[in-house]
């Protein structure tokens, strides 16, 4: 379990790493942390031939906050989100860090690496597009923002160009009552089903919680349901809306989970995300 | 934590001495196989097989050659190397005589199979090496399941296994048993399956080989449990003397049985630096051992037992399959597990009459190797499912059926024809329902059904037969026998000892656990004692450790020959004092004095310096040098360890989520000679136990692809999912031991599944279901709940 | 042809410089060019704990990391943790007096991990511990002692602290 041998370049400016990622080409792979990217290349699974390092890259870590939005830098770690003081606009942020691998993934692993590496069921997804989240972007063209629904064509496919490069991740709408739980038999594992719950999370429909679920589609999957489910962001009619958005979202058969499990899941997590948002 | 480093009577043995092994393992100068190098030396890696059942149209490694720090890279026909075959010497209608080769031939029968060795100047370049290899492959249809192995239009897997049988039994057939069954008030039946498993040793699989002219030896420092074997194995393929092989084993990280076999890539890689003469290290990587070692496990059991409407046993009748993968073992062979569910099945329950059939069956999967318990953990399942289920059809309690039925009186001959030992199988389960009732499990379960919530407590009772040596092997007929262990002992001119053992410990802690047996012989500071173990030169022979033995035996042997030092010592201490042998004694204080006149003495750094170095002054026919043996084999069936297991847990109506709440082990060891390593084994054998019952499978696509090659697949649990242990310990000494002490090594992992599987149905009992298999599905228990409550009828087994 | 990388690489203190193919994991770099074998490797996918380090004091998997990424940052390895003496620190001992090794092949990846995160973290529950012990696999204790060993030393440490 070694991996194939690559070339290394270390980038230390955001500029220089598009150039090298523009001159590299379809060959090159950006590592910051390297949390998933390294397991892979042990296995051989994915074999760069070039790796441009930016995590010595100035300025990419750290969390901000703009007015009522809250900017996170790409390099900053899991660790560094969990035990930010981001209470209570973001404490979403915060608490769902203890769902992400373990202690020493999360000294190392990023923000812009997990979105990057485009994961469905990874928790920075799910929660980006809950949340509504702009991902900022250097590339040759200069700065672009992908709103997070944008973002995710599929499974480990973002709408990144290779020669992109995330810098930034913004929030830009608080959420003090909003949750994510999931569920794997080990803890620490990537989940079977997991759902994130903002209970403010629809402008439009002030009064029915947003849900985005992890596992059930490639992509973390938003799921908003009609004016029926007015009034259902309160204690009590949790279980009902749970049950409606499980029976809403398509589910198919697959190795080892059925469909007819991972929608119960669906239903159990969506409650307990909601009493844990309404708690919050 | 720090009082009682000395036993209660003022004794080594009984007390937790701190291990010897700790401090160089703790500060990162514990020297594992990868740790260890060599000038010049190589490193190897195996083209393996991408098919699980095909023919092998042709190897061409000419390319492997031209990837940049290849050295060499050779085949079986390069090798050349004898076939590894392990024999038992029973009609060949019960065994078959199959052989495992060194690298693939001609054929491969799983998917991950050694076929060629490349070896590079470092590891990555072996892996380079790899990709350039190209085999072409025929392919057979796999065999993958035990449905498919014994269809009668299947492919074979070796033309000398018919029907893919390795192994046939029928054992026992008590006279009459048939009727038995025909009166019996209630036939209670069970249906299990246990999944394949890893062993998973943290430290994988490895070796560091090379030939040294000034020894004419190959020495091969390996990772194993069978240092000898090894020696044997590899001097026998190779074509070398066994002189001209030396075996070495450094810190190990663990074993479980897994490294309890000869390794086909330990031997590819010695002969590989027989033939280069240089050093060839080869580490197996992770992906290799969860796909391509040893395994073990994957069994299926069909009982049938007759019941009196008092709950009483009466009858058994079993048939067990044991799926062993592509190769019988070596030197185990595909017997170890068919023969030990045979034999061992009772367990700690009278049984009247007896019959069993146990077959071995070849897939195209990794082969079979012991893993802790062997057959055991799934033996005692089917015992304690049949006490649960009789309970339940006959309306009566679980614990007084398993009451009526423990064996009490001792020694018991049972209907498998062993003779057990005393042990506390009642007063264990007394001891551990006592404990979770006054823990307050009992109404914390009625409470929480009160709220909705789903609890059950479950036990298991068990004995494990410890120490098996001559007789109890020998029963089983296999051609290499394992069974004594000797020990060899010098004491120097500083009174210090060195004492061999044929043992090796890999965590078990023989560094001071013998130490403190070998101490409290020759009444020395523990200090003084150093355990030798692990290199064939020398130890003259010795099986090594599994099957909980190696206290026992082991200890057995080292124990031998520090009494045999001490009649050395007394004997030249009457003759430089000038008084009868029978006149000295051992003073407690590393010396031999006149028991009637302490004052006249001598301490062991006198009479060795006599030993060595007045040699004229020493007795006639004695020495020179102070040194004796010690051997010791286990003439009876073994010396029977005993425990009972009580688990609370809740589940996850929502998620279907088993949590363990409560573990409590009530165990009997005999004699603990060090209580803490003792309560270490016990809680690290329930980790794995409940590993098995909840969490690890190894399984396979239809093709016989497997489809757990990384850690995300395989769920080893980690500390959020094994609970804290409590331990209560009873002691039945066993008199026929050398210390009273009885096997500790495996009794965990036999007694968790059988517990964590009858508190899982006892928290299911409404909703009808009953839970037969490990590991237990979450979806299945999810249904169960979902479903809800029924009536009170019979259940249904969730497959 | 072979790509070979000019690092300068601070390890327990000591700075080495180094040329290696980038390709080199930290956890080979510590083990094999500088001999520093103590750090294990079980895994090589993360998830075992094993090579556990720390990487500018926080508990990271070297076999996770290329050297070439953390020139500059302070790498220490379960080497560092003994006195100049070889007398094992208070973690070290709260290992042994409360057997939470066995075969010893995972110890030293728990031994960084505790000793990262009470660093960060002095006063942490039972639970919290157990979260953090989840990090890594043991296949012979049990986890359990390895949680006591922690929270002892914690405990003393705390004690000592505030004696002292």
């Amino acid at each position: 379990m070694k991996p194939a041998a690559f070339t290394y370049h270390r980038a230390g400016s955001v500029r220089r790493a598009v150039e090298l990622l523009s001159e590299l080409g379809e060959d090159a792979k950006v590592i910051a942390g390297g949390q998933s990217l390294v397991a892979m290349m042990n296995y051989r699974l994915a074999r760069p031939e070039h790796l441009v390092d930016i995590a010595h890259v100035k300025g990419l870590a750290g969390i901000r906050r703009v007015g009522g939005a809250l900017h996170i830098g790409a390099l900053t770690t899991h660790h560094a989100v969990e035990v930010a003081d981001l209470t209570p606009d973001f404490a979403v942020l915060s608490r769902t860090m203890r769902w992400v691998g373990h202690l020493p993934i999360r000294t190392r692993g990023t923000i812009g690496g997990s979105l990057a590496h485009a994961d469905g069921t990874a928790e920075w997804c799910i929660l980006a597009v809950l949340l509504d989240a702009r991902i900022v972007v250097e590339g040759p063209g200069g700065t672009r923002r992908i709103a997070a629904s944008d973002l995710f064509l599929g499974p480990f496919t973002s709408a990144l160009e290779p020669d992109e490069l995330i810098v930034e991740v913004v929030f830009p709408r608080r959420a003090p009552r909003a949750a994510l739980t999931e569920y794997a038999e080990r803890r620490g594992d990537f989940a079977i089903v997991a759902a994130a719950v903002d209970l403010d999370g629809c402008p439009e429909a002030p009064d029915i919680p947003l849900v985005v679920l992890g596992g059930v589609a490639p992509t973390p999957l938003p799921v908003r349901l009609g004016p029926d489910f007015t009034g259902t962001t309160g204690p009590g009619r949790f279980g009902e809306f749970a049950t409606a958005v499980a029976d809403q979202v398509q589910i198919r058969d697959d190795t080892g989970v059925s469909a007819h499990y991972r929608r119960g899941l669906v239903r159990t997590l969506v409650e307990r995300a909601c009493e844990e948002a309404a708690q919050a | 934590m720090k009082e009682g480093r000395i036993g209660a009577n003022g004794t080594w043995v009984g007390a937790s001495v701190p291990r010897r092994e700790d401090p160089r393992l703790l500060t990162g100068r514990g020297r594992y196989v990868d740790d260890l190098t060599a000038q010049g030396m190589l490193h190897a890696q195996f083209v393996r097989s991408n098919e699980a059942h095909a023919r092998i149209v042709s190897v061409d490694l000419s390319e492997v050659l031209n990837v940049p720090g290849v050295v060499a890279a050779f085949t079986a026909d390069d090798l050349n190397l004898r076939d590894m075959v392990g024999v038992m010497e029973r009609p060949e209608h019960e065994f078959r005589v199959t052989a495992m080769p060194v690298l693939a031939r001609d054929r491969v029968r799983f998917a991950g199979e050694p076929i060629a060795i490349v070896i590079a100047t470092d590891p990555y370049t072996a892996e380079d090496g790899l990709e350039a290899a190209v085999v072409t492959y025929e392919p057979l249809p796999p065999v993958v399941s035990e449905e498919a192995a014994l269809a009668p239009d299947a492919v074979l897997l070796h033309d000398e296994a018919p029907d893919n049988t390795y192994v046939d039994v029928t054992m026992f057939a008590t006279e009459g048993i048939d009727a038995v069954f025909d009166d019996a008030h209630r036939v209670i039946g069970v249906d299990l399956r246990s999944g394949r498993q890893n062993a998973l040793p943290m430290e994988t699989r490895g070796v560091v080989a090379e030939w040294i002219d000034r020894d004419e030896q190959l020495l091969v420092r390996t990772c194993t449990q069978i240092p000898h074997t090894i020696r044997d194995t590899v001097a026998a393929c190779a074509g070398l003397d066994e002189r001209q092989v030396r075996v070495i084993v450094p810190d190990m990280g663990g074993g479980f049985g897994q490294k309890s076999c000869v390794g086909r890539e330990e031997v590819a890689a010695a002969a590989a630096a027989l033939r280069l003469r240089r050093p060839v290290k080869w580490i197996e990587d992770r992906r290799d051992n969860l796909t391509a070692s040893f395994l073990g496990r994957e069994q299926h059991y069909r009982a049938r037992a007759a019941f009196d409407a008092e709950g009483h046993l009466l009858a058994l009748d079993t048939d067990v399959i044991c799926d062993m993968g592509a190769y019988s073992a070596y030197p185990s062979t595909a017997a170890i597990e068919p023969m030990m569910a045979a034999v061992e099945m009772p367990g700690v329950y009278k049984l009247p009459a007896y019959r069993v059939r146990a077959r071995a069956i070849a897939t195209n999967k990794a082969p079979t190797a012991a893993y802790r318990g062997v057959s055991r953990p799934q033996c005692v399942m089917v015992m304690e499912r049949l006490m649960e289920r009789a309970a339940r059809e006959l309306g009566l309690d679980a614990l007084d059926v398993r009451r009526r039925n423990l064996i009490t009186t001792f020694p018991y001959k049972n209907s498998n024809n062993i003779t057990y030992d005393p042990g506390s199988y009642l007063e264990s389960l007394n001891l551990c329902e006592q404990t979770l009732r006054e823990e307050g499990w009992y109404e914390r379960k009625a409470e929480a059904a009160a709220s909705g919530r789903v609890m059950g407590i479950g036990y298991a009772c068990y004995s494990e037969r410890t120490a098996l040596a001559s007789t109890a092997f020998s029963e089983r007929k296999p051609r290499a026998l394992v069974s004594f262990d000797m020990s060899d002992i010098t004491m120097d001119m500083t009174g210090s000892v060195r004492v061999t053992t044929g043992t090796l410990s890999h965590g078990q802690s023989h560094e001071t656990t013998m130490a403190q047996i070998v101490a409290d012989r020759l009444s020395l500071p523990i200090d003084k004692v150093k355990i030798v173990q692990g290199d064939t030169d020398k130890i003259t022979y010795g099986f090594g450790s599994f099957a909980s033995r190696s206290i026992v035996i082991g200890g057995g042997a080292v124990a031998a020959a520090a009494v045999a030092l001490t009649d050395q010592l007394r004997i030249l201490a009457a003759h430089l004092l000038e008084v009868d042998t029978d006149a000295v004694e051992l003073d407690g204080e590393g010396g031999v004095r006149v028991r009637d006149e302490p004052e006249r003495r001598l301490s062991y750094g006198d009479l060795a310096f006599v030993a060595y170095l007045q040699s004229p002054r020493l007795p006639k026919g004695f020495g020179p040098g102070l040194r004796a043996s010690g051997s010791y084999d286990m003439l009876a069936d073994g010396v029977f360890s005993n425990a009972t297991h009580g688990v609370v847990v809740e589940l996850d109506p929502g998620t279907g989520g088993v949590r363990i709440l409560r573990y409590v082990c009530v165990e009997d060891v005999g004699v603990a000679i060090n209580p803490q390593v003792v309560e270490g084994q016990c809680r690290g054998g329930i980790a794995q136990g409940i590993a098995g019952a909840l969490f690890e499978e190894v399984r396979y696509d239809p093709s016989g692809q497997p489809l757990a090659p990384s850690f995300m697949e395989y769920k080893v649990p980690t500390a959020m999912e094994i609970p804290d242990i409590r331990i209560e310990h009873l002691e039945t000494p066993s008199a026929l031991t050398e210390s009273g002490a009885k096997g500790a090594g495996e009794g965990g992992t036999i007694g968790a599944p059988a517990a964590v599987l009858n508190a899982v149905n006892d928290a299911l009992r409404d909703t009808g279901v009953e839970f037969d298999d490990t590991p237990i599905s979450r979806e299945l228990v999810y249904r169960a709940l979902e479903n809800g409550p029924v009536g009170p009828g019979a259940a249904t087994p969730a497959h | 042809m072979p790509d070979i990388q000019l690092i300068e690489l601070n390890v327990n203190g000591e700075s080495h410089d180094l040329a290696i193919p980038p390709r080199r994991t930290l956890a080979d770099v510590l083990r094999h060019d500088l001999g520093l074998t103590g750090t294990h490797v079980g895994c090589e996918h993360g998830i075992c704990g094993a090579c556990t380090v720390l990487i500018d004091g926080a508990p990271a998997r070297a076999c996770l990391t290329f050297a070439v990424q953390v020139e500059g940052a302070e790498i220490r390895t379960v080497e560092s943790l003994a006195g100049p003496d070889g007398a094992m620190n208070d973690l070290q001992q709260a290992f042994t007096d409360h057997h939470g090794l066995q075969c010893g092949f995972c110890t030293p990846g728990f031994l960084m991990l505790a000793e990262g995160y009470l660093a960060e973290e002095p006063e942490p529950t039972r639970e919290e511990i157990r979260e953090v012990v989840a990090s890594n696999i043991c296949r012979c204790t049990g986890y359990h002692t390895i949680v006591d060993a922690i929270e002892h030393c914690a405990r003393k440490r705390r004690a000592d602290c505030a004696s002292g």
